[in-house]
């Protein structure tokens, strides 16, 4: 338990490799937890930038999700991140909008899906 | 804190009502490898179960505020399993190794395996174990044409067992077989009263346990990858898609995906289950998620042969697979801002971008479709 605010620790996010050290302990290159969260934050913030929000790393534990009006909200997790972000925005974060797609394929050759029958 | 792997697996035991639940459950249960095993059972009754520890509980659902069923608290769940892991701490009980919970025929598995993973005290004493869900032969396919919740247990199944199949004519369980495999082709199909059926791979074998992780991944992988050589499905709203990765993925954008995609979409996809080259890692990571649930990742130290490709199985009801597939690809992108550049790859693994291919061909319907009104949806009972 924290003891400055009383909540329960969790089980650690699953998307976090400090959570889970047994499955990413044979990382072949370099890593540490400060490196993960910046690349987190990194494919984070092109994610949101259709939306008009940032984020950033905080002290190494939380994510700062700041709007451009200054509203922000401290988030421990992405679960936590998407339900704020959608708190500020007012509106759902789809990543299956087809105009959030366009924003992050433009300029960017992602390949071609294949489906079946085609 | 406990390693995940150390927790104690709570199995979920579900299927139409009169499948054999019971039936099955006893026959498990006298096998000398889970003498250890405690038994929550929803359904009041006779159930004879001898030597092992039975616990009723009655079915109640707490509703959190964001209203969604699949992250609904099973008060009787929470209550049953504290109250069991107080006795065994105070040695009032035998100290058992594994949970197996007997639900009613109608009830909708998630809730318990939300319980186990969110509630604060039973995160730290229990994990999911496997979801064995009970089909009956002779019933199934009008079930799974009238009923939500039958299509919902065949979706979520880890292990699928057959019942009554000597009660069916050869036909039936014939037109059955595909149907199944077609709506979760990730779970084997078994047979109960097969003299193979064997209860250590039905309750004690999973990606977490150390003794069947390697073989259990390796199954997967299996059917993972015979999945998409064209064995999946169109079952009107809820369909089984297989993807399979000639690259190696970016765990971080992979997560940022994942729960963006559940946070927004969890209660249409029904199942996630794929084993991964993650770009950096020697070995696989086996992902398993249940609507809004994920568990912790799995993984094998090295891959068990030279096919490093990934596959991911997902159920979803109602959304698109090809924006799905353009989505994932899209995020992995964004980790890769010079794909050309990474030619090379990390060592041991193929170069960092990725194509995604739907390579399932689509089974014709044994029946008739779905109707609209027949979808899953979320409704609160």
């Amino acid at each position: 338990m924290c003891s400055l605010c009383g909540i329960l620790a969790g089980r650690g996010h699953w998307t976090e490799s400090s959570a889970n050290p047994e499955v990413f302990a044979g990382r072949h290159q370099a890593h540490t937890v400060g490196r993960e969260r910046q690349q987190r934050a990194r494919i984070l913030n092109v994610v949101l930038a259709h939306y008009g929000l940032s984020v950033s790393d905080w002290a190494g534990s939380r994510y700062v999700l700041r709007s451009r009006t200054g509203r922000s909200a401290l988030v421990e997790n992405l679960n936590e991140l998407w339900a704020e972000a959608e708190q500020l925005l007012g509106r759902p974060c789809d990543p299956l909008d087809p105009s959030l797609l366009s924003d992050l394929t433009r300029d960017r050759d992602v390949g071609t899906v294949s489906h079946p029958g085609t | 804190m406990s390693a995940y792997a150390d927790l104690v697996p709570v199995n979920i035991l579900t299927g139409a009502l009169g499948s054999g639940k019971t039936t099955l459950l006893k026959e498990l249960l006298r096998a000398p490898r889970l003498r250890q095993t405690a038994v929550l059972v929803n359904e009041l009754g006779e159930v004879g179960i001898d030597h092992h520890l039975i616990e009723h509980a009655t079915e109640s659902t707490l509703l959190l505020e964001n209203g969604c069923l699949c992250c609904a608290m099973r008060d009787d769940m929470k209550t049953s399993l504290k109250d069991l892991h107080s006795r065994r701490e105070r040695g009032e009980i035998p100290r058992y190794e594994r949970v197996v919970v007997e639900t009613s025929g109608v009830a909708d598995p998630v809730p318990i395996a939300y319980t186990l993973i969110a509630e604060p005290v039973l995160m730290h004493h229990y994990r999911l174990g496997n979801v064995v869900t009970l089909v009956d032969t002779v019933n199934a396919r009008a079930q799974l044409e009238r009923f939500e919740s039958s299509v919902k247990q065949v979706a979520l199944a880890d292990r699928l067992v057959l019942s009554k199949l000597d009660l069916a004519d050869a036909g039936e369980a014939q037109a059955l077989r595909p149907r199944l495999a077609a709506l979760n082709p990730a779970a084997p199909l078994l047979e109960s009263g097969a003299p193979d059926l064997d209860p250590v791979d039905l309750l004690v074998a999973d990606p977490y346990d150390a003794g069947a992780k390697a073989r259990e991944i390796e199954k997967w992988r299996g059917r993972l990858a015979a999945g998409g050589n064209g064995r999946a499905t169109r079952h009107e709203a809820v369909e089984a898609h297989c993807f399979t990765f000639d690259g190696a993925l970016d765990w971080t954008a992979f997560g940022i995906w994942m729960t963006m995609l559940l946070h927004r979409h969890g209660d249409r996809v029904l199942r996630i289950k794929g084993l991964l080259n993650v770009a950096g890692l020697p070995g696989p990571v086996l992902v398993n998620g249940v609507q809004h649930i994920v568990h912790p990742p799995a993984h094998l130290d090295a891959w068990p042969g030279a096919d490093r490709r990934s596959h991911l199985v997902v159920i979803l009801d109602g959304l698109a697979i090809d924006t799905v597939a353009r989505s994932l690809e899209a995020f992995n992108a964004i980790a890769n801002p010079a794909p050309a550049a990474l030619g090379r790859g990390v060592e041991g693994n193929p170069p960092a971008t990725v194509r995604v291919s739907t390579q399932c061909a689509d089974l014709p319907l044994a029946s008739r479709r779905l109707k609209n009104s027949d979808r899953l949806k979320h409704k609160v009972k």
